[in-house]
């Protein structure tokens, strides 16, 4: 237990030297990362996705995105390995001619987009009202907190569904793609914020009563730069375990508002208006159009979610 | 064999044959992807609640199963001279509560319909006077001949005044009207069906009416209404026989549906034509980044943006092969298009025209579009996004449910559109209709009704001569060549892009025989069921 956490203090810490690589290798977390064979796995697919995400321009046969690309000729076209395959469209296209696999790509990437900003968002405003609620106490905290209690009494999706129906009212049909991007990032973001306030309180409650803090306020140090520099640094393991698992769960978030059709537009679809699409035409037999989506969408989230229960575990020193 | 066993095998024999032909003793099950809001029959004129209201409602006239205009409430009728309509109502009819029906009611449903909050405003002339003769005898008094005045009128319901009166109902309850009235949530009409149950946007039960003063083509007992949006989960419903028939059918699933052992579909084509049209009356589009001029008041643009639009493709894709492409804004059951021919498919000619109107780098516009509305619109307009950025054209599409999307574009909305996709079946299956409620001119002030779904604001007062004269000829041949000089005109200025008639699609149980109508209006007093 003694060196499960290693308290900051004000004194510099060592410049990063060669060595740091070599000391990150050898420490307990990486340990157990090398230890578990579908941890690997699972990192080594996110990293995939995230990559062809990032790639997907130069991965791809169109740009599904640009209407002028999209030929209606090619309209549903099954899988390459079928009968009626044709190439270059490995997984087929849809009714607008889109390819599915390039629509995937670029899928993903808007998917990735909103979870990783909505993420982002979430944790920013959660940690900062975590550690204003932690570090100050009293009627600041019972404030903050008992927001959080309301929100918490309420399913994510319900909060992300409010957020996205009052924005399209007060927008109305002046959101284009890229501003119903931002909303999306928005609902996400305001959603999820409860979970981290709630644990960067706990680890701050913890945490301030300790020594070096004391020894900071000693020397005059204004609140926001202990709460910033020496407290937060200290809850970073359960953020980031929270932050990966959340991931996975903005991702669903946008895919299922996308999927119910307050997301993205089906001219830019994200992963989850492409499973809408595609739901339409299941019983038509084309089922490509719905399969790949689903299945990119589940593989992602798995492997997510894996890498946060792994990282849980890892930096839970009561498990080692 | 013994005499007991004998007896005993008759009347098993007599209690089967009567459980499995009993009359009038069928549930049948439905589902429409829209819901049944109000039942007040002067709140939305939209063919799909006219529809489930015709079940309990009648008008002074009927469609037949031919859409012919045929009696009923009216037994018959006359012109006794070009601005008078006299008609003879049916004797000994009884509303659903037992009041008589009378020309009272008549004179009363003709105010009602014309009062403020009423959707079916234009359906009797607002200077006619309506005037009882006698009680089964009324007068409608014209300011000027209306040769088609009872067109409109299967779908022009007869209250009973009597019960408005009491209930508070005299008033029509507007669409937007946000606590229902007693008439929205209440029936009380003449037709073959009454309602026990409703439920808006759940379920509403229609009951067979025994005192019904026609004689029943159905079987049913009662008919189970319950709306359905999603198309997949319609579909599944039906095929799991949970449900006896769905409208409409997604084009995807025809053949699926088809080949399934319990259900067929009945298609067929539809008097709706689809069509879009580009905003030509403002000096600047709402939405474009042209700015001080409108790229469609210049008739070239028009003609690109017609000539860019591969229809074919669009049926054989997206509508798999179940459309009819149209050169005209009307349906060829409403106006045989043998002169007319669609211009062609040119996306090269239309790159040319649009460089000679000076925009040869293209522009970019916003186009409206509903996604719930029509056959596979969203993917119709998808499609003609598509072929418009192949001329440089960059549309930003906006497709939205149909609520959204009518209470923006239509004429209470402001007529907020720039470029938009809209449906339309003539309420009198005439052309004459389309010439005035579409591209007649707006804000004329003789006439403030014309141009009313006029979007696009096209306007000629040349047309609008030509369909003031169709209204009043009434020599057939010199009536279509009237329509016909019309829609020459109209395509001469490239005022609208019709597009296509779409084709109906029913989903129907083996069990259920059912009578398809070309205005794709669900009359289910005609269906008949086996049993189970």
């Amino acid at each position: 237990m003694s060196e499960a956490v290693v308290p900051h203090t004000t004194e510099k810490r060592p410049a990063a030297s060669p060595g740091r690589f070599r000391r990150a290798l050898d420490s307990d977390v990486f340990y157990s990362f090398r230890r578990s064979k579908i941890t690997m796995i699972a990192a080594g697919v996110t990293l995939l996705f995230f990559l062809v995400a990032i790639f997907a321009s130069v991965l791809s046969v169109q740009n599904p995105f640009d209407p002028a690309q999209l030929q209606l000729m090619n309209s549903r076209i099954s899988p390459l390995w079928t009968a009626d395959g044709q190439s270059p469209f490995l997984l087929g296209t849809d009714e607008q001619g889109r390819d599915v696999l390039s629509a995937i790509l670029y899928g993903l990437r808007i998917s990735l987009l909103v979870g990783v900003l909505g993420v982002v968002l979430s944790g920013a405003i959660g940690i900062l009202l975590g550690l204003t609620a932690g570090y100050f106490g009293g009627a600041v905290d019972g404030l903050i907190m008992r927001i959080a209690d309301v929100q918490l009494s309420f399913p994510a999706i319900l909060i992300a569904l409010l957020i996205n129906g009052i924005a399209k009212s007060v927008f109305g049909n002046k959101l284009d793609e890229m501003s119903m991007l931002a909303v999306l990032v928005f609902a996400i973001g305001l959603s999820f914020w409860v979970q981290y306030a709630r644990t960067v309180r706990g680890s701050v409650l913890v945490e301030k009563n300790k020594d070096y803090v004391a020894a900071a306020q000693l020397i005059g140090l204004p609140a926001p730069v202990i709460m910033l520099r020496h407290v937060l640094p200290n809850t970073t393991g359960p953020i980031l375990v929270i932050a990966t698992i959340n991931l996975a769960l903005a991702i669903i978030t946008e895919a299922t508002l996308s999927f119910l059709g307050s997301g993205m537009p089906e001219t830019m679809p994200s992963l989850g208006t492409l499973i809408r699409i595609g739901n339409g035409y299941l019983f038509a037999g084309e089922w490509w159009i719905v399969a790949f989506p689903g299945i990119a969408l589940a593989a992602l989230i798995l492997s997510i979610n894996l890498l946060g229960d792994w990282l849980r575990d890892a930096l839970n020193p009561k498990l080692r | 064999m013994s005499v007991g066993r004998s007896l005993f095998a008759a009347t098993l024999a007599g209690t089967l044959a009567l459980a499995l032909s009993p009359a009038s003793s069928q549930t049948l099950r439905y589902a429409n992807q829209g819901e049944l809001k109000s039942l007040d029959p002067y709140t939305l004129n939209e063919s799909t609640t006219s529809a489930h209201l015709g079940h309990v409602y009648e008008g002074l006239v009927a469609r037949g199963k031919d859409l012919k205009i045929i009696p009923a409430l009216a037994e018959s009728w006359e012109t006794p001279e070009p601005t008078r309509w006299r008609f003879h109502l049916r004797k000994g009819v009884k509303f659903h509560n037992g009041d008589p029906f009378t020309a009272d009611d008549v004179v009363f449903s003709a105010e009602r319909v014309r009062a403020k909050g009423s959707n079916f405003l234009s359906r009797v002339p607002a200077d006619a006077k309506v005037v009882k003769v006698d009680d089964y005898t009324v007068d409608f008094v014209l300011s000027s001949p209306n040769p088609i005045l009872t067109a409109l009128w299967a779908t022009w319901y007869i209250m009973d005044k009597k019960w408005a009166e009491a209930n508070d109902a005299v008033a029509p309850t507007p669409a937007a009207a946000t606590t229902p009235s007693y008439a929205s949530l209440h029936e009380n009409g003449t037709g073959p069906f009454t309602i026990e149950s409703h439920q808006p946007g759940v379920k509403t039960v229609f009951k067979a009416n025994p005192n019904w003063w026609g004689k029943p083509e159905h079987n049913l007992k009662e008919i189970v209404f319950t709306p359905i949006a999603n198309p997949a989960t319609r579909v599944a419903a039906l095929l799991s026989g949970e449900v006896d028939v769905i409208e409409p059918v997604p084009v995807q699933d025809i053949e699926r549906v088809k080949a399934s052992p319990n259900a067929t579909v009945l298609t067929g084509p539809e008097l709706r034509t689809l069509f879009v049209g580009m905003d030509q009356a403002r000096d600047e589009l709402l939405y474009s980044n042209v700015k001080g001029k409108n790229p469609f008041k210049d008739v070239r643009v028009r003609e690109a943006v017609y000539r860019a639009i591969d229809i074919e493709l669009i049926k054989n894709r997206v509508m798999r092969g179940l459309s009819t492409p149209s050169a005209l804004m009307v349906a060829p059951e409403i106006f045989p298009s043998k002169d007319f021919t669609r211009p062609k498919f040119d996306p090269d000619a239309a790159k040319k025209l649009l460089a000679d109107a000076g925009y040869a780098d293209g522009f970019e516009v916003t186009m409206d579009c509903p996604n719930d509305r029509y056959v596979n619109d969203a993917a119709i307009c998808q499609a003609i996004v598509g072929m418009l950025a192949r001329i440089n054209i960059k549309v930003d599409l906006q497709a939205q449910p149909k609520a959204q999307y009518f209470a923006k574009v239509l004429k209470p909305g402001g007529y907020k559109t720039s470029l938009y996709m809209l449906g339309w079946t003539p309420d009198t299956l005439d052309s004459q209709n389309v010439l005035h409620d579409i591209m007649g001119c707006r804000d004329d002030p003789k006439d403030p009704n014309r141009g009313e779904a006029n979007l696009a604001g096209y306007c000629n007062k040349q047309f609008d001569e030509l369909a003031d004269k169709v209204l009043v000829e009434s020599d057939t041949a010199k009536r279509d060549l009237l329509i016909k000089q019309a829609f020459e005109l109209s395509m001469k200025d490239w005022a609208y892009i019709p597009l296509h008639q779409q084709a109906l699609a029913w989903g129907v149980s083996k069990k259920v025989k059912l009578t398809q109508g070309a205005d794709n209006m669900v009359r289910l007093y005609w269906a008949t069921m086996q049993g189970e």
